[in-house]
């Protein structure tokens, strides 16, 4: 740490010559005052921590803060699923290849499982529990799901439901053929997939985009 | 996973020093260790990590510098079409520009990975993604020369079905995974990069290595230096061209054998080909002779036949990816065929 630190230190004197602010904002921020000024949006540009250490970081998840002190390592699925009892998002391979662990992040689908938890630090996270309106109704494309019974164990459900709003959202579900393709990122072992595409063709109707 | 260090950088100056900076600090291996690592979208990274294929001491994550416009952009003017290297691959997929007259960058782009990788792997990280080889991602298997130099290779009496019959040695035979480094060396593109001692601009054919005697060092990209951009020369080529992309399922699987196909051509005869092949090779690999072959040629059955003879005439296949050659050339006589025939 006081050799990194160092090093840093020896960047920012080199930096203050080319007087840029927003860079030398940066550098200012050690890992102490980022763990204390709990960064949400911009300010959580500062977020750094050592080998081993753990990393302070507050996480916007379904329109809340949530503040978690993890270590360093932990992927965003794990501080869903291990650390905020938000276990929805499902880890089937965790290596990026089934998306049963599909979460929106800024509007975007990915997968948490290939996310660092501090690399989604700063922006709008959405799981399988923030979908349904704040009254409890289920979102048009849960509602679908269960109408068109698009699974059977359920397990690749919350990811598949997921990654299926978004590729309505993208404008990829012209078709079946359509649908099948943006799909084709999220595995499933039941293999519920004619039911699957019904309940999108379904549900972008409701979400008003057929 | 192995503990790292992590910083989140601001601008590329910053991540550059601060790299430059950490790998050249006391207790840190030599240069070119690649101890600190850039991390965009984290879908190959992060991935191997937890395999402890790559073992980073510090990550420097350059996914949240907003500062340059140019950084994640994509625009288009006469010249050519500039790339941003923090572009994700599903924006430029979709980019109007990029479809209308760069159609074989938008589809080598939508036909790889899932629409979650799409989202978040950027285009800079993309070319660089390490190979499916799966003796270099296990690291149960001993003898991988790239993972562990001088180690030697498994793939090579294993079971090498996915392997590469073209551009591979002795030492190894892993294929180059990728499909949008087909489109861009097939269009003649060039890489720009940034180091601590500055910027360069070089050809994007010159960026990958081919295995020879050290798999271990894939490109030429010098310790610290981070992509930041390409760019596509505009050319009379660009808008007839197209990429065909043959796998095990119909989406969302590695090329077994792909063709990044671009003609010019005038009265039913080819002025200019370039072609680029992948899901065969140990590098993104262009096809020079096979394109040098349909100069003033009409396009039909027998000429497109004759270039991907031409182009399979190095290929040394293993014993079970011998394969691969009758499809490498199906697949490049295909996408010819269908290139010379495309409205545009």
């Amino acid at each position: 740490m006081t050799q990194f630190l160092k090093y840093v230190a020896g960047i920012q004197r080199r930096q203050m010559l080319y007087g840029t602010a927003a860079t030398l904002a940066f550098l200012l921020v050690s890992r102490v005052v980022v763990a204390r000024q709990k960064p949400v949006g911009k300010a959580a540009g500062g977020i750094a921590h050592e080998a081993g250490d753990k990393v302070d970081l507050v996480l916007d998840i379904n329109g809340q803060e949530r503040h978690l002190s993890l270590d360093g390592r932990t992927s965003l699925l794990d501080a869903l699923r291990d650390h905020l009892d938000l276990t929805g998002s499902k880890k089937g391979c965790d290596h990026g290849q089934c998306g049963a662990c599909t979460v929106h992040v800024d509007g975007r689908r990915v997968l948490s499982c290939l996310t660092l938890a501090s690399m989604a630090s700063g922006k709008k996270i959405t799981t399988i529990e923030g979908l349904a309106g704040p009254d409890g109704g289920l979102h048009p494309m849960q509602a679908a799901f269960i109408e068109h019974d698009a699974f059977q164990c359920g397990y690749c459900t919350p990811g598949q439901i997921m990654s299926a709003v978004a590729c309505v959202e993208e404008g990829h579900a012209d078709d079946a053929a359509e649908i099948r393709e943006y799909m084709s990122g999220n595995i499933c072992r039941c293999a519920a997939y004619p039911n699957i595409v019904a309940a999108i063709e379904h549900a972008k109707v409701a979400m008003g985009r057929a | 996973m192995q503990p790292f260090a992590y910083t989140r950088a601001h601008s590329v100056k910053e991540a550059v020093e601060i790299i430059h900076a950490t790998d050249k600090a006391p207790g840190s291996k030599a240069e070119g260790d690649a101890q600190t690592q850039f991390i965009a979208g984290g879908t190959t990274l992060i991935d191997l990590m937890k395999l402890h294929v790559v073992n980073p001491a510090r990550l420097v994550d350059i996914g949240s510098i907003e500062a340059q416009r140019e950084w994640s952009s994509v625009t288009a003017d006469k010249h050519g079409l500039h790339l941003g290297a923090m572009a994700s691959m599903a924006a430029v997929a979709e980019d109007k520009d990029v479809l209308r007259d760069y159609p074989v960058i938008a589809q080598s782009l939508q036909l790889a990975a899932s629409a979650q990788l799409r989202n978040m792997a950027s285009l800079g990280g993309n070319v660089l993604q390490r190979t499916r080889c799966p003796y270099f991602r296990d690291v149960s298997f001993t003898a991988c020369n790239k993972r562990n130099p001088g180690s030697g290779c498994d793939a090579l009496h294993g079971v090498n079905r996915q392997h590469a019959v073209l551009g591979g040695s002795d030492a190894c035979i892993a294929t180059y995974p990728g499909d949008f480094a087909q489109s861009l060396i097939a269009l003649d593109a060039s890489v720009h990069v940034a180091g601590a001692k500055g910027t360069r601009t070089f050809p994007f054919a010159e960026l990958h290595r081919q295995p020879a005697e050290t798999p271990h060092v894939e490109t030429t990209l010098r310790p610290g230096e981070l992509i930041t951009g390409f760019i596509v020369p505009a050319a009379p080529w660009t808008r007839r061209s197209a990429y065909l992309k043959i796998r095990d399922r119909a989406s969302y699987a590695f090329a077994l054998a792909s063709a990044a196909v671009a003609l010019d051509m005038a009265d039913g005869r080819v002025r200019q080909a370039r072609i680029a092949l992948g899901g065969l090779a140990t590098v993104p690999w262009r096809a020079k002779d096979a394109e040098a072959s349909l100069a003033g040629k009409p396009l039909d059955e027998r000429s497109a036949a004759e270039a991907a003879e031409i182009a399979f005439s190095q290929a040394n296949p293993r014993e079970y990816n011998a394969f691969k050659v009758k499809l490498g050339k199906e697949t490049l006589t295909r996408a010819l065929l269908h290139v010379a025939t495309m409205e545009i």
